[in-house]
C-alpha cells in the first residue's frame, strides 16, 4: 500500500517555500508531501511554524507556473536546494480547503510545483476509504481496542424503561438484507413481528421502513422516521406498513406525518414510483406538507453563500443581495421552523410523529435531530448531543461519503453532494445563539464537526452506512472521532462556560431578524472572527475567575493539554518512516 | 395640556397582541397630560406611553369588535387598541393627535418633570459632565491650541457653543474674517485633539466659495490649523458630501475648499448622503422590520432595497478614514458637510470613538454627545420632532451614529465599557422629552429657555443605574480596549439592528441573555471575594460576624438583580412559535398560571413620582408574551386540510 502512495510523490521535499496564510505575514520554509499530508515547516532555529494540513481536506487546488529563465535566480542559500535545468522558474499553488481556509504557496522551480500540485490532487482524492488517513492515524494516547462509537439501540433501548411494554427491538436487519442503510437493531412497536416489517420494508424506499427515533417521556409520544412509501402511480398499498404505522399510536390517537416535500413534490414522485401515506388507507395520520430543499440545491446553495463571504467588492448592495440569492439562511430558516412544527405536535399537542422526504437520509434526519434539541435537554449536553448525532447521522445512514465528497469550492462536477449536514450544525448554532446557556456544548464543537465530516483523523464519518463500516471494518481499524472528544483534556476546548441545564423545551424563533449568518463559520478565517475568539475567552476568563474564588485552597485547573498536536506530528514521523 | 384631553377615560378597551396569536387584554385607557395609560381589568397591568413618542395615531377600518386604534411610537413600539364605541374612539384619536404634537417647547414633558430633588441636586446634577476637563483630558489648552472668547454671548455664531478651541496662531479678525465665509458663521474649530501626533480632527461647514470667491482669513485659518500640527506638512479637508451635492451648493454661492487657494490641503469627499435620504432609507427599513411575517428572502430583498446598512457603512467608513489619518499618518483633518451639525457631527464624534478609549466608556459617551452633538448644535428638537416643525427637518441623524456604535461593539465585543442598552437607553431619550439635555437646537437656545433650570440633566440618571448599562466582557486592559480601533468595512460585518428596530417585538430576541448571566457570575466572583476578604481577616481574628452577615449574602444575591435584567431561567421566558400557521388543531394556548400572575409592565416612561424611571420601559418583564408574529409555512400549502388533498381523484391534481 505504500507502495501506491509513493507513487503519487515525485517530489517530497522542495526549499524555500513562501506560504501565505490568511491573517498572517508570509512564511518561508520547506514544503514536504506526504502520504496524507503536507506538511510546511517553518526554517527558523526558535518558534518555528508549522503547518499539518490533512490532504483530505483539500477541496481544490488551483496552479499557476511561470518560466522566468534569464531572470535571476530566486535569491537562496539554503542547504540542499537542488538545482533543476528549470530554476529561474517558479509557480504557485493555491489551495481551499474543505473548511474554507484558502493556503498558498510559492514554489521556486516549475517542475516541483507542478509535481507537488499533482501530488496534492492525486492523493487528496483517494478513492478507497482503507486508504484514508483515519486507518492510519494511530495517536499514542489511544487505543483500537478501546470502545467506538458511544451507544447503540440496544443501549438506548435498555435505558428507556418506558419504552418496553410497547415498543420492542428487532433484529430484523441483522445482516442488512432488509435495509442497506439501516443499522442492525431497530426500536418498533412490540405488536409488529419481523416478518411484517420485511414487508413493510419493502414498501418503502432503500427499505427504510418506519422506526422510532425518539420517546418524550413526559407524554409518551414518539418521533419515527421513513423514507417515502413506494405507492407509485397506481397507489399501490401495503397492509404492513399501514399496521405498522397504526401500531405507533393508539387507536383513539391521530398521529402526524411530516413529509419535507411539498404537496406537489409528494404528488410528482409518485410518477417515479415513490408517494405519500394516502389519507383513505392510513385513518390515523394526518399529514402535513413542509418543502426542505436538499441535494444539488442545498450544495449550490453553499457554494453561493461561501463565494458572496469571499467576494472582495465594498459594496453592500451586492453583498446583501448575493446573501439573499444563496438562499442559505431561507433553508436554515426551514429547517428550524419545520423542527419546530414536528416538536409542537409532540409536545404542545401531544401527537405522535413520522417525519420523512424521498429516502429519508437528509433532511429527515436534519429535521428529526433538531426536534430532538428543541424537545430533550438530554440531547443538548455535550456527550447527548454527539450520540445523537450518532444517532440520527452515523447509524441512521446518512451517506457522508457522498455528501461530503467535496465542499464549496470543488471544481469536480458535482455528484451527490449536500451540505445537509452543515445545515444541520449551523441550525443547532442558530439554537445556541437564541439560548445560549441551554447547549453544554459551545459553536467551537460545531466548527471542529464541521471540519471532521468533510476530513479527519478519525474513522467516524468515513461511509455512508453501518453495513459499509462493517464490511470495511472500519471500527476496528480506526479511532473514534466521539470518544476522543469526551477525553477529558479535549472536552474542556468544547464546553460551553455558561451551560445551564433545563428540562424544558427551547422553541427557537424563526424570524428572519432572528436568523444570522453563522460568521464563525462562513467569516472563520478573517479578522472578523478574531475578535469572536477574543470575546469567547474573555467569557472563559470570568467564568474561570468564579471558579477559582470559589475553591480557594486551589484545586488547580486542568491547562489545556498540547497533546493533539504533539501525537500529530509524532504519527508524522511515523508516517515518513514508512515512506 | 388638560384642555387637549376630550375624554380622559375610556372602559372596555381592548389591547390587541400584535405579535401574538393570543386574546386581547381587556381593561380601561386612560388619557394624561402626558401619557397614554392602559391598565389591565384582571390582572391590573399597566402600559404606559409618553404623548412625545408617539409618532402617529391611525383609525382603521371599523372590526365587529370595534373601532381600532394604532399607535406608531418614535422608539417603535406599535399599540394597538380597540375601542367600543365610534365616539370615544374618535375623541381618544383626535386628543392624542394634539396631545402628541406639542406646539411649544414649554408643554414638553421635561417642563413638568419634577423628580424629588432640590435645586441645589439639580445643578450639581447638570454639572455632571465638564466639557472644559474633558478638553483639558485630550491635551488642551496647550502650547498650540487655546480656548477663545471669541464666541462669548454667541456673537460670531449663535449655533456654536461659548467655549471653543482654535490654534493659538489664529488671530480673532482671523476667526472672525473666517467665520463670514462659513455658512451659519460656523468656523473651523477644534472637535478632538489626538494627543500622540498631536493631530487634530476640527470642524466647520462650508466655505462661502460659490464658483470663484475666496477669503484670505478662511485661508489663513486653514493653515494656521495645519500649522499647529508640526508632525505633518499638510491637512486633509473633508467633505462628507457626495461630490455632486456640493458642486450643487456651488450655484447658491457656497461649496467646498478650491485646493489651489489653501496652502497644504489635501481635498477629499465622502459620499454620505443627505438627512432627506436618510429619512427616507429609514422608513423603508422600519417597514421592513415591520412586515408581519416576512419570508427570509423578503427580508433580505427589503433590507437590500432600504439602503440603509449601505448609508451606515458609508458613515463608519468616513470615520475610519480619519482616525487613520490622525492615528497613523499623523495629519490633522478638517470636516465639514454643508451646515456641519449633522454628517459632520456623525463622522467626527465617530472617528474620536475609534480613536480614544474613554469614548467607549460609559462616562466618555456620555461626554461625547454632550460635546459634539449638544454643544456644537446638532439640531435634536428639528431633527427629532420634538415641537412641531417643518417635517422635512426630521432625520434620524444620531440614530445612525448610535447604530454605527453598535456596529463597532459587535465587531468589537471586548471594547466598550457600555453595551447596547445603554445605547437604546439615549436613543429613546433623545425623543422621550424627559429631560431637558436634548430640548432646543443649539446651546445659545438652551440657555435663553433655561433649561438648567427648568429640567433635569439625564447623565446622572444613567450613571446611577450604570450597573444595567455595563458590559462584562469589558476590560480596560485588553487588547481590543487599547489604542485605536480598527474596524472592518467589509459589508458582511454590517447587520441588521434588532435590538432597536424590533426592540418591543420579545419573541424576536434570544430567550437567554449573555450578558445577564456573565454580569450574574461576575457579581458572584465579587461577592466570593468579599467573603474571601472577610475569612482572612476572620483568621488573623477580626470581625467574625461580619463574615456570616456577607455568607448570607452571597446565598441571596441572586434576587439583586437590575433594572435590565432577565430571568436566565427560560421557564416563562419561552413559548413556541405559531411553526404550523395555525394549522394544529390544537385549541388556543393556555399560559401557564404564573405567566398570568406576573405583572405585565410594559410601562414605557414611568410615572412622574416615586417610580419615574424611564429604563424600566425596556425591562424584560416575567409575564409577557415571547412568542411572535407567525411564521409563514412557505409557498407550499400547509396542510392538507388547507388544501385540496392530493389523494382525492381531483383534476387539478391528475392533471399535474
Amino acid at each position: 500500500m505504500t507502495m501506491e502512495f509513493s507513487e503519487h510523490i515525485k517530489t517530497a521535499n522542495v526549499d524555500d517555500v513562501v506560504l501565505k496564510l490568511p491573517l498572517r505575514p508570509a512564511l518561508k520554509g520547506t514544503l514536504c508531501v506526504t502520504a496524507h499530508h503536507l506538511v510546511f515547516s517553518e526554517r527558523k532555529e526558535e518558534g518555528s511554524y508549522q503547518l499539518l494540513l490533512l490532504l483530505r481536506s483539500v477541496d481544490a487546488i488551483e496552479k499557476s507556473v511561470e518560466n522566468l529563465l534569464g531572470y535571476p535566480q530566486y535569491p537562496s542559500a539554503g542547504p540542499g536546494q537542488r538545482m533543476t535545468g528549470l530554476s529561474g522558474s517558479s509557480g504557485t499553488i493555491v489551495i481551499k480547503c474543505k473548511d474554507l481556509r484558502i493556503l498558498q504557496f510559492d514554489i521556486p522551480g516549475m517542475e516541483e510545483c507542478l509535481n507537488v500540485a499533482s501530488s496534492i490532487e492525486a492523493l487528496s482524492s483517494l478513492e478507497s476509504v482503507t486508504e484514508l488517513y483515519p486507518f492510519f492515524h494511530r495517536p499514542r494516547e489511544l487505543s483500537l481496542s478501546e470502545p467506538w462509537g458511544l451507544s447503540s439501540p440496544q443501549q438506548q433501548y435498555a435505558q428507556t424503561e418506558r419504552l418496553w411494554d410497547r415498543w420492542r427491538l428487532s433484529k430484523v436487519n441483522r445482516n442488512f438484507s432488509v435495509c442497506m442503510s439501516y443499522p442492525r437493531t431497530v426500536i418498533v412497536p412490540c405488536a409488529i413481528d419481523d416478518i411484517t416489517l420485511a414487508k413493510a420494508a419493502s414498501f418503502r424506499q432503500g427499505g427504510r421502513f418506519p422506526v422510532l427515533c425518539y420517546y418524550h417521556r413526559s407524554n409518551g409520544m414518539v418521533i419515527m422516521r421513513s423514507s417515502q412509501p413506494m405507492t407509485g402511480a397506481n397507489r399501490k398499498r401495503c397492509r404492513e406498513d399501514e399496521l405498522l404505522l397504526q401500531a405507533a399510536i393508539d387507536e383513539s390517537e391521530m398521529g402526524y406525518i411530516i413529509d419535507t416535500r411539498s404537496a406537489q413534490q409528494a404528488q410528482q414522485a409518485r410518477m417515479a414510483g415513490g408517494g405519500f401515506e394516502s389519507k383513505a388507507f392510513y385513518h390515523h395520520w394526518r399529514r402535513l406538507h413542509r418543502h426542505l430543499e436538499r441535494g444539488k440545491v442545498l450544495q449550490e446553495s453553499l457554494i453561493k453563500l461561501v463565494e458572496a463571504c469571499g467576494d472582495p467588492s465594498q459594496n453592500m448592495d451586492r453583498w446583501l443581495s448575493k446573501l439573499e440569492n444563496s438562499k442559505w439562511l431561507s433553508h436554515v430558516h426551514s429547517a428550524l421552523s419545520t423542527a419546530g412544527l414536528v416538536a409542537e405536535c409532540v409536545e404542545r399537542d401531544g401527537h405522535s410523529v413520522l417525519v420523512h422526504g424521498f429516502e429519508g437520509t437528509d433532511t429527515t434526519l436534519l429535521v428529526t435531530s433538531l426536534a430532538q434539541l428543541i424537545l430533550d435537554p438530554a440531547s443538548r449536553t455535550f456527550r447527548g448531543f454527539l450520540q445523537l448525532l450518532e444517532r440520527e447521522w452515523v447509524q441512521a445512514g446518512h451517506p457522508f461519503r457522498q455528501r461530503c465528497a467535496h465542499s464549496a469550492h470543488s471544481h469536480a462536477r458535482l455528484r451527490q453532494e449536500c451540505p445537509a449536514f452543515l445545515l444541520l450544525l449551523d441550525a443547532t448554532w442558530q439554537l445556541g445563539r437564541q439560548f445560549p446557556l441551554a447547549l453544554e456544548f459551545s459553536e467551537v464543537l460545531l466548527l471542529r464537526l464541521a471540519q471532521d465530516a468533510y476530513a479527519s483523523d478519525y474513522g467516524t464519518f468515513l461511509c455512508s452506512s453501518e453495513q459499509e463500516r462493517c464490511a470495511l471494518q472500519v471500527k476496528e481499524n480506526t479511532h473514534c472521532l466521539f470518544q476522543f472528544l469526551l477525553r477529558r483534556e479535549e472536552r474542556e476546548k468544547y464546553v460551553n462556560p455558561l451551560y445551564e441545564a433545563t428540562d424544558l423545551a427551547i422553541w427557537p424563533s424563526v424570524h428572519p431578524q432572528s436568523l444570522q449568518l453563522w460568521t464563525g463559520l462562513f467569516l472563520r478565517w478573517t479578522e472578523y472572527a478574531q475578535t469572536m475568539d477574543e470575546a469567547r475567552e474573555e467569557i472563559w476568563t470570568i467564568v474561570k475567575e468564579r471558579k477559582e474564588t470559589d475553591r480557594p485552597k486551589g484545586c488547580a485547573h486542568t491547562t489545556l493539554s498540547r497533546h493533539d498536536s504533539f501525537t500529530n506530528v509524532e504519527n508524522l514521523m511515523d508516517e515518513l518512516t514508512v515512506l | 395640556m388638560m384642555e387637549h384631553i376630550r375624554l380622559p377615560k375610556v372602559e372596555r378597551v381592548q389591547l390587541a397582541d400584535r405579535s401574538s396569536s393570543r386574546r386581547a387584554q381587556v381593561g380601561t385607557l386612560y388619557l394624561t397630560a402626558f401619557h397614554t395609560i392602559f391598565v389591565d381589568n384582571e390582572v391590573h397591568n399597566e402600559l404606559w406611553v409618553l404623548h412625545s413618542l408617539v409618532c402617529n395615531v391611525e383609525k382603521l377600518s371599523i372590526t365587529s369588535c370595534g373601532y381600532p386604534l394604532l399607535i406608531r411610537c418614535k422608539n417603535f413600539q406599535v399599540i394597538q387598541l380597540l375601542i367600543p364605541k365610534e365616539n370615544d374612539c374618535n375623541d381618544v384619536f383626535v386628543s392624542l393627535l394634539r396631545l402628541s404634537r406639542t406646539e411649544r417647547y414649554e408643554e414638553l414633558y421635561c417642563f413638568s418633570f419634577m423628580p424629588n430633588v432640590d435645586k441645589a441636586a439639580r445643578g450639581q446634577a447638570w454639572d455632571f459632565l465638564n466639557l472644559k476637563a474633558e478638553y483639558n483630558r485630550m491635551g488642551v489648552s496647550n502650547k498650540l491650541w487655546h480656548t477663545t472668547s471669541v464666541n462669548r454671548e454667541y456673537r460670531v455664531c449663535d449655533t456654536y457653543p461659548a467655549d471653543l478651541y482654535v490654534p493659538k496662531s489664529a488671530s480673532l479678525p482671523v476667526i472672525v474674517g473666517s467665520s463670514r465665509f462659513r455658512s451659519k458663521g460656523r468656523f473651523p474649530t477644534l472637535s478632538y485633539y489626538y494627543r500622540e501626533t498631536q493631530a487634530v480632527i476640527c470642524r466647520s461647514s462650508q466655505p462661502l466659495s460659490g464658483f470663484s470667491a475666496r477669503c484670505l482669513e478662511d485661508e489663513q485659518m486653514l493653515e494656521a490649523i495645519m500649522k499647529s500640527n508640526p508632525g505633518s506638512r499638510f491637512m486633509y479637508v473633508v467633505d462628507t458630501r457626495p461630490k455632486l451635492n456640493a458642486m450643487a451648493n456651488r450655484a447658491t454661492g457656497k461649496g467646498y475648499e478650491n485646493e489651489d487657494n489653501y496652502t497644504n490641503i489635501k481635498f477629499q469627499f465622502i459620499g454620505i448622503e443627505n438627512i432627506h435620504v436618510m429619512r427616507n432609507s429609514q422608513q423603508k427599513l422600519i417597514e421592513v422590520s415591520d412586515l408581519p411575517s416576512p419570508s427570509m428572502g423578503e427580508f433580505l430583498l427589503g433590507l437590500e432595497t432600504s439602503d440603509w446598512l449601505k448609508h451606515i457603512k458609508s458613515i463608519l467608513a468616513a470615520g475610519t478614514f480619519i482616525a487613520k489619518a490622525v492615528a497613523e499618518e499623523g495629519v490633522s483633518v478638517l470636516v465639514h458637510c454643508s451646515d456641519g451639525w449633522d454628517r459632520t457631527t456623525q463622522v467626527c464624534s465617530l472617528a474620536s470613538v475609534l480613536l480614544d478609549p474613554f469614548y467607549r466608556t460609559l462616562k466618555g459617551l456620555m461626554v461625547l454627545i454632550e460635546k459634539d452633538w449638544v454643544s456644537f448644535g446638532h439640531k435634536f428638537s428639528h431633527r427629532y420632532g420634538h415641537v412641531v416643525e417643518e417635517p422635512k427637518e426630521a432625520s434620524p441623524v444620531i440614530d445612525q451614529f448610535l447604530e454605527c456604535v453598535w456596529q463597532l461593539m459587535e465587531q468589537f465585543p471586548c471594547a466598550f465599557e457600555y453595551n447596547e442598552r445603554f445605547l437604546i437607553s439615549i436613543y429613546n431619550h433623545v425623543h422621550s422629552c424627559h429631560y431637558g439635555n436634548f430640548i432646543c437646537n443649539s446651546e445659545k437656545e438652551r440657555k435663553d429657555l433655561g433649561i438648567r433650570e427648568k429640567t433635569h440633566s439625564l447623565w446622572p440618571h444613567l450613571w446611577k443605574n450604570k450597573v444595567d448599562f455595563v458590559n462584562p466582557l469589558f476590560r480596560a486592559d485588553h487588547s481590543q480596549t487599547k489604542g485605536v480601533l480598527q474596524p472592518l468595512t467589509t459589508p458582511y460585518c454590517f447587520k441588521f439592528w434588532r435590538g432597536l428596530y424590533n426592540h418591543f417585538d420579545r419573541g424576536l430576541h434570544p430567550r437567554q441573555s449573555v450578558l445577564d448571566s456573565l454580569m450574574a457570575i461576575k457579581e458572584e466572583t465579587q461577592q466570593l471575594e468579599e467573603v474571601l476578604t472577610i475569612y482572612q481577616q476572620k483568621l488573623a481574628g477580626v470581625g467574625r460576624e461580619q463574615a456570616n452577615d456577607l455568607f448570607v449574602k452571597k446565598h441571596g444575591m441572586k434576587n439583586s438583580q437590575g433594572l435590565w435584567a432577565e430571568p436566565t431561567h427560560i421557564r416563562l421566558a419561552n413559548s413556541p412559535q405559531d411553526y404550523n400557521g395555525g394549522n394544529l388543531v390544537s385549541g388556543p394556548k393556555d399560559l401557564l398560571p404564573q405567566q398570568r400572575k406576573t405583572n405585565l409592565d410594559l410601562s414605557l416612561f414611568g410615572d412622574t413620582s416615586e417610580s419615574s424611571d424611564p429604563d424600566n420601559s425596556d425591562q424584560e418583564s416575567e409575564g409577557a408574551d415571547f412568542s411572535c408574529h407567525s411564521c409563514s409555512g412557505g409557498a407550499s400549502p400547509p396542510s392538507e386540510d388547507s388544501v385540496k388533498d392530493p389523494d382525492s381523484d381531483d383534476p387539478a391534481f391528475n392533471n399535474a
